[in-house]
């Protein structure tokens, strides 16, 4: 897991003038949303959710690219089959993944949610700190989760991985509410965008930042959070069991070390 | 090398382009994939705009402004991140960007010929969204209304522009890790934060206007909003009503030819480094 992890821990520290941009940048996105809301005279707090949702983009973008479309680029660049011959278990390399992948993430979510808090003078209603960060911790551990699922699945994929991933940025931007409550889909919609761990961990730390009035919480916090460790556990054991079948039906099919398909 | 080499090179680079973009799958899902990204990215902002203002209609002049900004910016999106992701792709996913290099032609030209295909495709996503604004939104786009020469001078120039950013980001692709895609989507962002795309530079502090008015984008987008809906307005809340439609047309002349020099003296440049340090095979394994 370490071995694995260590890789993309000093991959993202390899060139330090790509933190700034990875860092800075981002947030030049965020702040054209929030001008957006700005130029239609929307209350303060949606400054707040944007940054928020903005700085929460990267994670999902990690477990997109990072984790999810991974074991695809592993198999084209030949390091998969290697992976395969080594006595290891093939779940402590998805692991390493994800926690390498959190590492440099995190650097990137962080900052990017400190500069936004510094730049437009947020204000929040923090009540219960430990709350935010268990909410967060349990988000990532589910999210991840779901980043080990898509890995084992994208396992047999070609390069419709890859589309897939592209897919699966603004549509779900969309219905995790990344820039408003997710509430205003509709209760159901939110309630089914639940399978991805986001939606329920952003109104989670939605509400717990700005209080649930201002954020229209779609479920209580706390119900938040047990939803979120089921679904993590659900996601982890899926994975698991995927993972090995997808490795048996690539060795049986002999697809395991195709590459450009 | 003479004109007709490029244009050869220009044509099976486009047409390369199509293929790697749309053989992956059926026609029909390729369509669909195509229209669900920028219809998605649409939704997010209506959603954003009715939980503020209630109704398209509360404020349909700022509406069209910000539908109409957003779904020409795809343009700009997908050269940008496409070409550097071109770049990527040729090296590390099919390697065979040694073998483009050693072909007898121009690797710049190449290049081109990708954004082509780009631009090709992001046009059909551009279309579908317009119509899905006049048809289900009332974005009051008239086909009889249109000022077409200035639209059809706009898109000419404009799209002249992009392909020469995407061009210098593709080169300095040259010289970054595949990772780095993010820097480049990053940079996109740029363009849509000062470009007024989904709301007017008015917004922005008054020391930003001045890098809005700097990006050619922003006359780009001005030019053709007032091309597709010259009757509504739109000009009183963009914080350009004072140039005229002549005066915006030269400014994106004058600022795409800068542009088009610097773009090719980044390429060139990041060219000779790439070659310089080893990096047109290099392979980012982490």
């Amino acid at each position: 897991m370490a071995a694995r992890a260590y890789p993309r821990v000093i991959g993202s520290l390899r060139e330090p003038s790509w933190l700034i941009g990875d860092i800075v940048l981002p947030l030049l996105s965020i702040m054209a949303f929030v001008f957006y809301y700005r130029a239609m005279g929307a209350p303060e707090v949606f400054t707040g959710f944007v940054v928020l949702g903005g700085a929460m983009i990267a994670y999902w973008l990690n477990v997109l690219w990072g984790m999810a479309a991974q074991f695809y680029w592993e198999r084209e660049v030949g390091n998969l089959q290697l992976y395969l011959i080594s006595p290891m278990s093939r779940m402590s390399v998805l692991a390493g993944m994800a926690l390498g992948g959190m590492f440099s993430t995190t650097l990137r979510a962080v900052s990017t949610f400190v500069l936004g808090f510094v730049v437009f003078d947020i204000q929040v209603n923090l009540t219960n700190p430990g709350a935010l960060i268990v909410v967060f911790l349990i988000t990532l551990l589910a999210l991840y989760g779901m980043g080990m699922l898509f890995s084992s699945l994208y396992l047999l994929f070609g390069r419709n991985a890859w589309r897939l991933s592209m897919l699966a940025q603004e549509p779900i931007y969309l219905v995790s509410g990344f820039y408003f409550p997710v509430k205003e889909l509709g209760f159901w919609v939110g309630l089914a965008a639940s399978i991805i761990p986001i939606t329920l961990g952003l109104d989670a730390m939605r509400q717990l930042l700005f209080g649930p009035e201002l954020s229209d919480g779609l479920l209580p916090v706390s119900v938040e959070i047990m939803i979120l460790l089921v679904i993590a556990v659900i996601f982890f054991v899926l994975a698991r069991y995927l993972l090995e079948y997808m490795e048996y039906l690539g060795k049986r099919e002999g697809r395991l070390l195709t590459r450009w398909l | 090398m003479a004109l007709r080499d490029h244009l050869r090179t220009l044509k099976y680079a486009t047409w390369l382009g199509w293929q790697v973009e749309s053989n992956w799958t059926s026609p029909l899902l390729f369509i669909i994939y195509s229209l669900v990204k920028p219809i998605a990215a649409v939704l997010i902002l209506i959603f954003m705009y009715l939980i503020i203002l209630g109704d398209v209609a509360s404020d349909p002049v700022f509406f069209s402004f910000m539908f109409i900004g957003n779904a020409l910016y795809l343009f700009v999106a997908q050269v940008l991140f496409g070409l550097t992701w071109v770049l990527h792709e040729d090296r590390e996913h099919f390697q065979t960007l040694r073998n483009i290099y050693m072909a007898p032609m121009s690797f710049y030209m190449y290049v081109v010929g990708r954004a082509l295909s780009k631009i090709i495709i992001t046009s059909a996503a551009v279309f579908v969204t317009l119509l899905f604004g006049v048809v289900a939104l009332n974005v009051p786009i008239d086909i009889l209304k249109i000022d077409w020469p200035f639209l059809l001078i706009a898109m000419v120039i404009g799209l002249i522009m992009i392909c020469a950013l995407g061009v210098a980001l593709a080169g300095v692709s040259m010289l970054t890790a595949k990772h780095s895609g993010g820097i480049n989507e990053a940079i996109a962002g740029v363009f849509y934060l000062f470009c007024g795309v989904i709301f007017p530079i008015t917004i922005l502090p008054m020391q930003v206007q001045a890098v809005s008015l700097a990006i050619p984008v922003t006359y780009w987008l001005e030019i053709l909003r007032r091309s597709l809906v010259p009757d509504i307005g739109i000009e009183s809340i963009s914080g350009l009503s004072t140039f005229s439609n002549i005066e915006l047309v030269l400014l994106l002349l004058v600022s795409a030819a800068l542009f088009l020099v610097v773009s090719m003296m980044i390429f060139r440049y990041a060219d000779y480094r790439a070659r310089k340090q080893g990096k047109l095979d290099m392979i980012t394994t982490y």
